[in-house]
């Protein structure tokens, strides 16, 4: 074959790879060209029967031609391979836009009580308080005579108590009006030094704006040889302090009365209430938090201590009044109503476990 | 209690503003509640002439004034009043004032095409009651350009404080001022009070008719008749404090009572000596007597409640309430003036039985001065004297003041060892005299005797509590608790532990933790369980918050429906809390609860372009419990699911999960038909309940070490069987067959396939399941592998009486 023959044949190859649309077409032209019986095989099979001055010559041209043909084939194949792989692309295409569900663990909420509670405790823990915790359902006797409540005191009456009905003996048991008698648990179960903290439910008789029959409180007890009003001052500072995420906090403790603290006091954090907003750290007003004091010798004695030997101090606050004030909601009667909308606006996700380590809060 | 800035000052002679007495009364513990100071409420609105009115030019009912409001310069306003006349005196406001009474704020306007400056008042508009009838006409003497609060007598500030049970001694005005005396706010005025003098012994004759261990109800009763007196209206002064405070002035002799009620402390009472009928007798109540007192109402009384009778009958409930036949009216000319001593815990009970609520049984439950009875007594005389006129007798005094002073031994480091403050001795010295202690003795210990009128003073602390309340609580600097010197250690319970893990792996699942009432409807309870008359509420707040819940489902349920209600079908919600299986301590449980309903499963509820959610089913419950267990890493190896569960569940959409017959933890599944209907319920609901304390503990390891994992090298494979098993058996007998039947190969055993139908004969079904397979020595022969699933379907059948599907 003469030499314009190749070229020609090779331009005739290549124009046949370059047209071939798909896969088959390009294996159709490879076969045509280089398979067994292929015009480019056709032509390899010649130059066994050259003398060597013609294979010299030839040798290169056909092998040339060869090699074009190939690299024009595997160029052909990865173009079309390219273009089949766009063509899957833009066929397997979805719509990113479209809305997911929201996954259980964006959905699921825990309620403002729970958390206020483990923020409380992470505080208290760091301090070297553990954890009480006593029935809902009380004795008269520790609900109110042993914590120096003696029968028909009018102090009685700022209590508004429910009573169970009485049993065989006439006793009737109460819910209790507030943790304090889990005070008379503890010191009677175990002897000083006591730092403990009592979150639980309580209930009182009484319904309206502000006050629901059921709330939460958490109180502290302290009881060893020394702790004292300066100690509980420092303590109530630096949990308000830490609970509520400020520098620092302006604390006005007022004498005032618990039948089961003496000395007592009422505790007031300073605060602004601009916009209705209560932020504290700032501002002029007074905002009545906690009830705190000395433990009463008669209630030390009650729990067979000797109030000359020992001594200690309890506080107590309500989890949900203080809830109410760190998280803004304005009302106390929805947070026992499990509507979903209030639940999903002022609840918690799984995963905010507060801890002092990472803050209370995001 | 209540009283004014005036009264006070009878008391107190002391020159500190009305801020600086609030300031002072809370910082002592005695909590300023409020102020109405109506003087400065009312600054801008003063006494004005009415200088012309005339009909408006474009309104009927409109006139058009001139006012003169004290400078001369005559200012034009528009009215409405129908009383408004030329001449008149009256209450002008300029522009700029705040109308309390119609909540706006003046300024200047035009009316009907009339500009007017100002305004003329109505008692109403100031908020000084509701008289609406017209503008305030004044007498023709009022003095134009005063303040009309001055004039009018408003101008004595009311200071309202929120006195603590413990303080008898300060429902005083008398007391109030000691206690701010003893902070250096000023002075103790101390008048000479010398006493009465009667004419002649007291005719009417007292008999204190109690048993000897009675007789501490009545320990002291004074009388004294007073003749000739005239009563009428008590004098302005006294009318207008009495007012200020909320009190109806009556007559002379009654507001005398109340006013010394209020004054000192010292409730007293009087009694027409016309109207008693002889002596009077001090006894206890007999059946069936009952009294019309002054409050209107007939009061049934009991027998161990003390009275005051005459020959007729009962005339007073002792401490409490007078009588409505025996009171003094404006013919009374002869009084009788009653200051008695009762016993406190008496009043307040009878009180509390009685329902009547009485200045006198407030004071008297609370413990009045018994030393204040015969001053008292003379102190109203001298009142009524002095009011009323009349010629006083001696007093009849029968009884004797029981002694409540204590002797408390006080040394002073007793103030630094509770309340962390170092104060001078001689500044807590002063301090407990100027409250009326006594102080004997010099040196660290001395010997203090409490007042007369401090019954709350017991020992040592509430002497401390004296010292700092008035030397200061901002004294005091905190100090730091001593904190451990070691790496704090955990201090949760195990059951605090898993209440806490629970509320999050439950919400991690989605659900909403929800805080119910712990008191239910009776009938809830008893379809849960409960209702036991143990648990049912003596005085619930309503009659379906009556009995403690037996189970938090039922308050989960009803919440669930009231999303629903509100256009939220598909809650889910839980809770973990307290129930209640008796009054014992041991009775309370804590349990976690969910609750799904509508299509509120796991992955999410409604509809959606990936496919719309199921309607929940008892799966859905199961997986939420078994879940939970998983998260509270409870060794589930025993862990039992058996069909059915309590009477509240679906018969045969339920389970009970147990470790052994006689260890139930939980159950779960769909809600019984019957229980959706008795709580007026609809859709689906199902829920779990799981009581945490029942769970087997978590093991508790002398290592924190994990056991050592053996991987094997060589490839697990898997074989599917179908079973053909009675419809009946359940498949985790199936999946527990093929676990046992080889145990050192079998990993894993999964349900693929359930068919019941066609190819399936009548009461059959189709199980198919995939068990996996790990060898562990060497790779199994086809030869092994088929000796194993002979043996799977060998104890398959055996246990089951399942067949291979052919």
């Amino acid at each position: 074959m003469a030499t314009t023959d190749l070229d020609t044949l090779e331009r005739d190859l290549l124009s046949q790879v370059a047209a071939a649309s798909d896969e088959a077409a390009l294996e159709t032209v490879r076969v045509a060209a280089l398979g067994k019986k292929g015009s480019v095989s056709d032509l390899l099979k010649t130059l066994g029967a050259m003398t060597p001055d013609e294979r010299k010559v030839r040798g290169p041209q056909i092998n040339g031609l060869r090699d074009r043909v190939q690299g024009a084939l595997a160029g052909r194949r990865e173009a079309l391979a390219e273009a089949a792989l766009e063509a899957r692309l833009a066929a397997e295409r979805v719509d990113v836009t479209l809305p997911l569900r929201e996954a259980p663990d964006t959905r699921g909420r825990i309620h403002p009580i729970s958390q206020v509670m483990e923020e409380i405790t992470a505080i208290f823990a760091d301090m070297g308080f553990s954890v009480a915790e006593g029935p809902d359902i009380e004795t008269d006797e520790l609900n109110f005579t042993a914590l120096n409540f003696p029968p028909g005191h009018p102090a009685r009456e700022m209590h508004d108590t429910f009573f169970l009905a009485p049993d065989a003996q006439g006793k009737r048991k109460v819910l209790r009006t507030h943790t304090s008698p889990v005070q008379i648990r503890t010191m009677r179960a175990k002897a000083p030094p006591i730092r403990v903290i009592i979150p639980g439910r309580t209930y009182r008789h009484d319904s309206d704006q502000t006050h629901t029959p059921m709330f939460h409180q958490c109180e502290g007890l302290v009881i060893d040889k020394a702790a004292n009003i300066a100690n509980l001052k420092w303590v109530l500072e630096e949990f308000a302090r830490a609970f509520f995420e400020v520098e620092a906090v302006k604390m006005r403790f007022r004498p005032s009365f618990f039948p089961f603290t003496e000395p007592s006091a009422e505790v007031d954090i300073q605060c602004s209430r601009k916009g209705g907003e209560i932020r504290f750290g700032e501002g002029t007003d007074w905002l009545e938090v906690l009830g705190c004091g000395m433990v009463h010798p008669n209630v030390l004695r009650n729990c067979g201590l000797d109030p000359d030997e020992v001594q200690g101090f309890a506080f107590g606050v309500g989890l949900d009044r203080i809830a109410m004030l760190k998280y803004g909601m304005p009302d106390l009667r929805p947070f026992f109503e499990a509507d979903v909308r209030w639940l999903d606006h002022y609840g918690f996700r799984p995963l905010d476990v507060p801890s002092l380590v990472a803050g209370l809060t995001a | 209690m209540k009283f004014t800035l005036s009264w006070l000052k009878d008391h107190l002679d002391t020159g500190a503003s009305l801020d600086a007495i609030a300031e002072t009364l809370t910082r002592i513990g005695l909590e300023v509640e409020g102020i109405e100071d109506k003087a400065a409420a009312l600054k801008p609105y003063v006494v004005a002439r009415v200088l012309t009115a005339e009909q408006h030019p474009n309104a009927d009912r409109l006139r058009v004034c001139t006012v003169d409001a004290g400078d001369g310069q005559p200012l034009q306003v528009v009215c409405g009043a129908p009383n408004a006349r030329a001449g008149m005196i009256s209450v002008f406001a300029p522009p700029g004032t705040y109308v309390p009474g119609k909540n706006i704020t003046l300024s200047v306007g035009t009316i009907r095409g009339v500009e007017s400056r100002g305004m003329l008042c109505s008692g109403a508009e100031l908020g000084l009651g509701d008289d609406h009838d017209g503008i305030l006409d004044l007498p023709g003497d009022a003095p134009v350009g005063q303040p009309y609060a001055l004039y009018a007598g408003l101008d004595d500030p009311v200071i309202e404080i929120n006195l603590t049970p413990n303080r008898p001694d300060c429902t005083a005005v008398s007391g109030i001022a000691r206690d701010l005396a003893a902070v250096g706010l000023g002075t103790l005025k101390r008048a000479p009070e010398p006493p009465v003098r009667g004419e002649s012994p007291c005719p009417v004759p007292v008999t204190l008719d109690l048993h000897e261990q009675h007789r501490d109800l009545a320990p002291l009763f004074a009388l004294r008749l007073v003749r000739g007196v005239k009563n009428g209206p008590s004098p302005d002064w006294m009318q207008a404090r009495l007012r200020a405070i909320g009190l109806r002035p009556i007559n002379a002799l009654v507001d005398i009572t109340n006013y010394m009620t209020f004054d000192r402390g010292r409730p007293l009472h009087v009694f027409d000596a016309a109207k008693v009928q002889g002596g009077l007798t001090v006894r206890l109540a007999r059946a069936d007597e009952s009294l019309k007192a002054l409050d209107g109402r007939e009061h049934r009384l009991g027998p161990e409640m003390v009275v005051i009778a005459d020959a007729a009958g009962v005339e007073s409930i002792a401490g409490i309430i007078g009588g409505e036949a025996s009171g003094c009216d404006e013919t009374t000319t002869d009084v009788l003036i009653e200051s008695a001593l009762w016993n406190p815990q008496n009043i307040a009970q009878t009180g509390r039985r009685l329902g009547v609520v009485t200045d006198a049984r407030y004071r008297f439950e609370r413990g009045v001065d018994p030393a204040s009875t015969l001053p008292g007594l003379d102190q109203a005389t001298r009142l009524v004297l002095e009011i009323c006129g009349g010629t006083p007798t001696e007093a009849t005094v029968v009884g004797e003041a029981p002694e409540t002073e204590r002797v408390i031994d006080f040394p002073w480091t007793e103030v630094r060892r509770l309340a962390g403050l170092d104060l001078p001795r001689v500044e807590m010295k002063v301090i407990l005299e100027a409250l009326g202690f006594h102080v004997a003795g010099s040196g660290d210990r001395v010997k203090v005797l409490t007042p007369s009128w401090r019954p709350d003073i017991e020992g040592k602390a509430d002497l401390v509590e004296e010292v700092i309340r008035i030397a200061g609580l901002d004294r005091i600097e905190a100090r730091p608790l001593p904190r451990s010197e070691s790496v704090a250690k955990p201090v949760l319970t195990p059951i605090q532990k898993r209440t806490r893990l629970a509320r999050r792996a439950l919400a991690g699942r989605g659900l909403m933790e929800a805080v119910t009432w712990s008191f239910i409807p009776h009938a809830d309870a008893e379809l849960f369980g409960g209702g036991g008359a143990d648990l049912v509420l003596a005085n619930p707040i309503a009659s379906e918050l009556s009995d403690m819940r037996p189970s938090l489902v039922p308050g989960l349920l009803r919440a669930a429906q009231r999303n629903a209600d509100r256009g939220y079908p598909d809650a889910a919600l839980f809770e973990v809390g307290q129930c209640f299986a008796s009054d014992a301590p041991e009775g309370q449980s804590v349990r976690a609860t969910a609750v799904r309903r509508g299509t509120a499963g796991f992955t999410g509820a409604g509809r959606n372009w990936e496919g719309a959610a199921a309607t929940v089913d008892a799966f859905q419950a199961k997986a939420d419990a078994l879940a939970l267990l998983s998260a509270l890493g409870v060794p589930t190896g025993g862990l039992q699911v058996v069909a059915g569960g309590p009477a509240w569940l679906h018969p045969g959409r339920s389970g009970t999960l147990q470790f052994g017959p006689k260890n139930q933890v939980g159950h779960f599944g769909e809600i019984h038909p019957r229980v959706m209907k008795a709580l007026d319920l609809k859709g689906t609901l199902v829920a779990f309940e799981i009581d945490l304390g029942a769970l087997p503990p978590t093991k508790q390891r002398a290592t924190k070490t994990k056991p050592a994992l053996a991987l094997s090298d060589l490839q697990p494979l898997a074989r599917d069987f179908a079973f053909v098993v009675g419809r009946d058996v359940p498949a985790g007998e199936i999946v527990r067959a093929a676990q046992g039947a080889e145990r050192k190969l079998v990993v894993g055993v999964d349900v693929f396939d359930l068919y019941e139908g066609a190819g399936v004969p009548e009461g059959q079904k189709s199980v198919a399941v995939a068990v996996r397979l790990q060898p562990t020595e060497r790779t199994l022969t086809d030869a092994e592998i088929e000796a194993v699933s002979q043996k799977i379907v060998a104890e398959v059948a055996r246990k089951t009486g399942a067949t291979l599907r052919g």
